[in-house]
């Protein structure tokens, strides 16, 4: 209950009232003509404004705030191309389920669909990429429109909300009401699985003698990696974690074979493929998982856990179908387990011969240039090493994005963030960003590619200008690393327009000063672990350091799009050596 | 394997703005093709019904009341038995006819419990209600005396008896 219902203010004071009750502490974003109104309010308030240089740079930034605290991120713009530059973050949050809220000015009410000038169907270009949106044309409308989107944004599967809000609505007076409670008829999350489904799923574990936890973001979302844990051991079954889940079980643990698909590690991929059980918790089979659907985990039944109804079965159908929160169902399907334990427990012993023969024979590895240049890998494993387990990594999309989760030990969740469904370049630096705002007290890396950074580096000046001193690690190899990749091994190294220049133009550490921050260059083994040292001693600006390194490295295991994870290249034309009874 | 098969999904929706559009986008998205749709009215002014009609197979029509679920303005969906449920289309067809063809058409009119609904020098609109193969029956009868030109409203349809139909999401 609010003590400023009933109060009558203007529409905009409304909307700044209304997110300060739906406990905003902070947002990002740039002012224009329809959002005008709303920025006087905003002079006033507690809530914590940050000035971006660019609107996807806050909806970006309100992404890596969110995953970094678990809580609504919220970004704000103008009409028209402010809203629009907003789609790329909207979209990439709504893939990887990232609560985030974004609000927009909308030309007055009077003026929608005569293309006045800076107008555009924010609404409806969103329709697509977000999980609900808004259009507000009447003032009295704009608290329970904001107390929706932030309950809609994070609750059952997380995801963007747009409100939309046209500038009459915000220059009326209006009396404040905020809602005390909300009745949304076609929205009700189902949080607990049935108990019938449960019992099902533990007696297919008590019976599997290769199962598989196949873990994705969902345990990091819903904050059930000690649960996971918990169920990991009472198993004793292996765990594969998911580029977005990265974190959500400690690397160090002696159960974890690493991460599945494209670019996972031999041992995981693998063992999916020979599993008799697939426990997937929060997962979705994404084909960058699954590889060809149709040859994947042949052999295995599927239990599949997820909050979201419409994940199941969309992929791979589910043999035990668990629709709820992820925390509920692994502490629901603890006690059942137990329960089937008691009966009797399968033996797993030779599921982890072959498992730990796996492992040890293809471990992930890299070789050091024979020319003496830097190995990307080398410089992303060092910067894991020295800044730490306690550390934040935030990556943008490609090489050096596969080798920072792979070369990287991640020990706790909310400790890796990158764009894995929408795989957006240039999201690092604004949600390092963001990130650095929701934790200021841990170290926040960026590692960025060269491609990357200079789609959105510009957030550096805002970084400098409001004391957030993330650190950047640009591993370049002034090239599109990842399309080069696929140039060299599909495309017979015909470089069409991957080739950036950037160790040439522009001088890294030139810019990064220009933008207020210290710039640093690294291009020599040797120099590694003192340029992170001097970059992790640097806490009041933000750093760059720019990693000259080899650009012919490659991302390996790998399996290429659209053929069966059984065809796992550890190395270029090199399949690994299967003992006759594993194939 | 699965062969495709026509689906009635009787959908209540908000009556808000923007509610076809998140249907309509969220059918194209996904590459579901719909046959028919039909909105309208309920009992209650806050709820709007919408009549789909899909062919798809089974596991895909799963999908698509999962994915029309998750829509935040979709208050329920009920998927109708053809058996278990009314279903019906307008049509308002205009027939040429001639003195000689008049009467014939007249009858077919008669037959198919139709309604001549405008009679002018050398045609005939008539209204027709029904299942979809009565309507196309009817067509296919008057089909010889020319069509001059047809219209066809999407299915509307409702369960039969007291209760709402068999597969309900909420």
């Amino acid at each position: 209950m609010s003590s400023e219902n009933g109060t009558k203010m203007t529409g905009a004071t409304s909307l700044v009232k209304s997110l300060e009750h739906a406990g905003v502490d902070v947002m990002f974003g740039i002012p224009g003509g329809a959002i005008l109104p709303a920025y006087d309010p905003i002079f006033d308030s507690p809530i914590r404004h940050i000035l971006v240089r660019h609107e996807q740079g806050a909806g970006h930034a309100a992404t890596g705030y969110a995953q970094a605290t678990g809580r609504v991120g919220v970004c704000i713009a103008t009409s028209g191309p402010g809203a629009t530059n907003l789609v790329t973050p909207l979209a990439d949050a709504q893939m990887d389920s990232v609560p985030i809220v974004a609000i927009t000015g909308q030309v007055a009410s009077g003026a929608i669909g005569t293309d006045a000038f800076q107008e555009a169907d924010i609404r409806g270009i969103t329709m697509p990429v977000t999980k609900h949106n808004y259009l507000v044309t009447d003032a009295a409308d704009i608290p329970r429109a904001i107390a929706e989107a932030f309950h809609i944004a994070r609750t059952g599967r997380p995801g963007a909300v747009l409100v939309d809000i046209a500038k009459d609505a915000m220059q009326n007076q209006t009396i404040f009401n905020w809602p005390e409670s909300l009745s949304l008829a076609g929205y009700s999350p189902v949080l607990d699985p049935e108990t019938s489904a449960v019992r099902d799923a533990a007696r297919l574990i008590s019976e599997s003698s290769s199962p598989v936890l196949y873990v994705g973001g969902g345990v990091i979302k819903s904050n059930a990696h000690k649960e996971l844990l918990k169920l990991a051991e009472l198993t004793g079954a292996p765990v594969v974690t998911t580029l977005m889940a990265r974190g959500g079980f400690p690397d160090s643990h002696h159960q974890h074979l690493g991460m599945p698909g494209m670019h996972g590690t031999v041992a995981a991929v693998t063992a999916l493929q020979k599993a008799d059980l697939l426990i997937t918790l929060g997962a979705r089979f994404d084909d960058r998982v699954t590889g060809k659907l149709s040859s994947f985990a042949p052999l295995a039944k599927i239990i599949h856990a997820d909050i979201d109804p419409a994940e199941i079965g969309k992929n791979r159908r589910a043999d035990v179908a668990l629709v709820g929160d992820l925390k509920r169902t692994i502490e629901a399907l603890i006690p059942a387990l137990n329960a089937e334990y008691s009966k009797s427990k399968p033996d797993l012993t030779a599921w982890w011969i072959q498992l730990n023969s796996w492992r040890s024979r293809y471990p992930l590895g890299y070789d050091h240039p024979e020319d003496g240049s830097l190995s990307p890998q080398f410089v992303i494993e060092r910067l894991g090493k020295i800044a730490g387990p306690e550390a934040i990594y935030v990556s943008g999309v490609g090489q050096h994005q596969m080798w920072a989760s792979q070369f990287v030990s991640y020990e706790n969740p909310r400790t890796w963030l990158n764009s894995g469904g929408l795989g957006t370049m240039g999201y690092s630096i604004p949600a390092a960003m963001g990130a650095k705002v929701g934790a200021p007290d841990k170290v926040v890396w960026a590692i960025d590619g060269d491609g990357c950074f200079q789609m959105t580096n510009q957030e550096l000046v805002t970084c400098a200008l409001n004391n957030i001193p993330i650190k950047v690690a640009i591993i370049n190899n002034e090239s599109l690393g990842m399309v080069r990749q696929w140039q060299t091994l599909f495309y017979n190294q015909r470089y069409s327009n991957t080739d950036l220049h950037s160790k040439r133009i522009p001088d890294f550490a030139k810019l990064a000063e220009a933008m207020g921050c210290v710039g640093l260059r690294c291009d020599s083994r040797d120099d590694v672990d003192r340029t992170i040292a001097q970059a992790m001693e640097i806490n009041d600006q933000p750093v760059v350091v720019d990693f000259s390194v080899h650009r012919d490295a490659m991302v390996w295991p790998m399996v290429a799009a659209g053929t069966s994870n059984d065809d796992i290249v550890i190395a270029r034309s090199m399949a690994p050596i299967w003992d006759s009874q594993e194939l | 394997m699965t062969t495709k098969q026509t689906h009635t999904l009787s959908v209540l929706v908000e009556n808000s703005p923007g509610v076809l559009a998140r249907v309509a986008s969220l059918f194209s998205r996904r590459g579901y093709n719909i046959d028919s749709l039909a909105v309208g009215p309920t009992e209650d002014e806050n709820i709007s019904r919408m009549t789909i009609v899909i062919n798809v197979e089974g596991h895909a029509l799963e999908q698509v009341i999962q994915q029309l679920d998750k829509l935040i303005n979709v208050i329920s969906i009920t998927q109708l038995d053809p058996i278990t449920s009314v279903q019906r289309e307008l049509l308002l067809v205009k027939v040429f006819t001639t003195p000689v063809t008049r009467s014939q058409v007249l009858e077919t009119v008669q037959l198919f419990r139709a309604k001549v609904v405008d009679v002018a020098q050398d045609a005939v609109t008539i209204e027709a209600t029904g299942n979809a193969e009565k309507i196309q029956a009817l067509l296919r009868v008057l089909e010889p005396f020319g069509i001059l030109e047809l219209v066809q409203s999407g299915l509307v349809a409702m369960s039969r008896g007291l209760k709402p139909g068999s597969i309900s999401t909420e």
